[in-house]
Order: structure tokens, then C-alpha cells, then sequence
């Protein structure tokens, strides 16, 4: 029955999975943590930072984290699978229309319109977890200077957040 | 093309070789992936030119998807059909997906210790940075018109007073995207 639950979990969440890398993030808090209560908030914070602190995509290791916490290595085949099947299924119907789509002024008309969705769900899951993950000052001060080096270009995301991650080892002890 | 086609034994693994290489380095997903698959395949691999590229990475973005896993599925399903797309995708896949596997399996033994919750603890002040570098760099492009700041920030109110689905957000933006003038 997990198994079911995961199919269908992860399948929505392709389908809905706009903007690529972190926009997948306010999908999977709805359904993994809202609807179905999987994990709890702060086990959803687990799941984003692992998912970032491993490679490859940000969807992709979520959803093998959720399968696998839920139904071991079968269940992170399903929810990493059924995730992947939206896409299979639009780039097959692309290559049968390519027509439709490739400078499609509608196509782009709707990815241009997306984007204020994209950016409302991401300061959603943006703002929940700093409601959870943000509470004394020294986080703030780590979010600030995480934020000005990781815009400026200044380091690497992922240096950052491991960085910020040591700093947490020697500040919270 | 011609070249392809001769060489068609091989492409199927050259496919997997390549995509899981590029699953297996980049981090960060989405947008981060590009640079990296594009030398891969067409400088490396000269599997395709640039104006393939570009041409293939414009459509990946136009349906909704991991962009590492539409990019990998059209070139697959360009270079060698059906089987080719599933050769791709399987290999940006697996990469992440046994990494995630052992990650996970660490945090769930290790997760209790004090030293691992403090590494998370200070983690999350950056993810949220993250989060807000990534909502700014697609701000960036979409509010030169004050009428995007609008609709965002009504779309957050709904989703965040009034508990909406995301799908009617999306739905809703899909709309007025081919509802408005410019």
C-alpha cells in the first residue's frame, strides 16, 4: 500500500515540477509533509540538506530519500521512477509534436506566466524553513553571509553549505 | 547525423557513460547541470553541435521535470530512440540515486549523534540562503513588470494563509501567462 502511495506521491510531483533544481522543494513539502505526514518538518530539513549535500538533482534525491525512508531500496525505485515518468511521457509525446513545441510562442507564453508561481512556492518552502531552521541570531547572521557569498559568486553553494555546517559544530555545542 | 548512425553499437553506452558522469559530478541540480553536459556531449563526446544543444536544452525547460532528467531523455531519444532515453536517464540517475542510498542509510544510523545535528543545524541557515539566491536569480527575470511582483505575492498569500495546492498556482500562472499581451 506504501508502495501505491509513493507511486502516486511522486508521479504528482513530476508533473508539477516547474523551474528545475530547488523549485521541486515547496512540491514535496506539500505532499510528503502536509498531506501524507511522512516526515516532520525538521525531517524535511534533513532531506534538503542531504539532497543538496549529494550530487545529482535536487528531485531525484529527495524523492530516493522519501522512497527509501518509507519502503527501503524498492520504495526509493518507485518514488525516484514515478518521478521520472512525466517526463519520460512528455519527451515522447515532444518527439512525436516537436512541431507544437520547439519556438511555440504559447509554450513560452506559459513557462513566462509560471514564473511568479514558481518564485510564490519557493518563498513558501524558503519561509518555512526558516521558520523552523532559523532561531537564534548566529543563524541569522550564517543565512546573511551565506546569502552575500553564494550571490556574489563568491564561493561554491555547496562549500557554503558545508561550511556553514561546521560552523554549527563548534558554535551549538 | 551519418556519424551516428555508424557508430550506433556503441551509442547506447557511450549515452550511459556520459549521463552518469554528469550525475555523478554535478551537484546542486537544475540549471547547475547545463555547463556540465554540454561538455560532455558536444565538446567531448561531439555527439551534437551547440545549436542542437541550446535547441534541446529550450525544449527540456518547457515541461515540467528535473531539467537534468529532460535534457538527458531528449538527447538519448534524439541519438538512439526509445531505448537511448532510457539508456540517459537511467545513467544521470543511478549515480544519485545509490549515493542517496548510503547517505541516507548514514543519517539514519548516525543521525541521533550530537556532532551530526549541530553539522545540520548550522546547514539550514545556508539552505535558506540558497533557497533565496535561487528565488532572486528568477526574480531577477521576471519582475521588470510590476504586474509579477503582484501576482507572486498574491500567489503567496493564498498559498501561505489559505493553505492552496500548488497545482492551482501553477494552473493559475500557465493561464495568465497565455492570457496576458506581452
Amino acid at each position: 500500500m506504501i508502495y501505491l502511495h509513493l507511486f502516486l506521491a511522486f508521479i504528482r510531483i513530476g508533473f508539477l515540477a516547474f523551474g528545475g533544481g530547488i523549485a521541486v522543494l515547496p512540491l514535496v513539502q506539500k505532499e510528503i509533509v502536509d498531506t501524507y505526514q511522512w516526515l516532520s518538518t525538521a525531517q524535511f530539513l534533513d532531506l534538503v540538506t542531504l539532497s543538496e549535500l549529494t550530487p545529482g538533482p535536487i528531485a531525484i534525491n529527495s524523492a530516493t530519500f522519501v522512497g527509501y525512508k518509507l519502503g527501503g531500496v524498492f520504495g526509493a525505485v518507485i518514488s525516484t521512477g514515478s518521478f521520472c515518468l512525466p517526463s519520460i511521457g512528455f519527451i515522447l509525446l515532444i518527439s512525436k509534436f516537436l512541431s507544437l513545441f520547439e519556438g511555440n510562442e504559447k509554450v513560452q507564453k506559459i513557462m513566462k506566466g509560471l514564473r511568479p508561481s514558481v518564485i510564490a512556492l519557493m518563498s513558501l518552502a524558503g519561509f518555512t524553513i526558516a521558520q523552523n531552521g532559523i532561531m537564534d541570531w548566529f543563524a541569522v547572521g550564517l543565512c546573511v553571509i551565506s546569502f552575500v557569498l553564494v550571490w556574489k559568486k563568491m564561493i561554491d553553494p555547496i562549500m557554503m553549505l558545508i561550511l556553514a555546517g561546521i560552523a554549527g559544530i563548534f558554535y551549538y555545542r | 547525423m551519418d556519424v551516428l548512425i555508424k557508430r550506433k553499437k556503441g551509442i547506447l553506452w557511450i549515452l550511459f557513460v556520459s549521463f552518469f558522469r554528469i550525475g555523478a559530478f554535478t551537484w546542486g541540480g537544475g540549471y547547475a547541470m547545463v555547463p556540465l553536459i554540454q561538455r560532455e556531449l558536444v565538446q567531448k563526446k561531439e555527439l551534437m553541435n551547440d545549436d542542437d544543444f541550446i535547441n534541446i536544452l529550450s525544449i527540456a525547460q518547457s515541461f515540467p521535470g528535473a531539467i537534468a532528467i529532460n535534457t538527458a531523455g531528449l538527447v538519448g531519444n534524439r541519438l538512439a530512440g526509445f531505448r537511448g532515453l532510457l539508456v540517459a536517464i537511467l545513467g544521470s540517475v543511478i549515480p544519485s540515486f545509490t549515493i542517496m542510498i548510503l547517505a541516507a542509510t548514514l543519517l539514519f544510523h548516525y543521525g541521533d549523534l550530537v556532532l551530526v545535528q549541530r553539522f545540520f543545524r548550522g546547514a539550514t541557515p545556508a539552505i535558506v540562503a540558497l533557497i533565496a539566491t535561487g528565488i532572486f536569480s528568477i526574480a531577477k527575470k521576471a519582475f521588470k513588470q510590476r504586474f509579477d511582483l503582484i501576482i507572486s505575492s498574491g500567489f503567496f498569500i493564498f498559498l501561505f494563509l489559505f493553505d492552496f495546492h500548488p497545482f492551482w498556482i501553477i494552473l493559475i500562472g500557465a493561464l495568465t501567462g497565455l492570457v496576458r499581451k506581452s
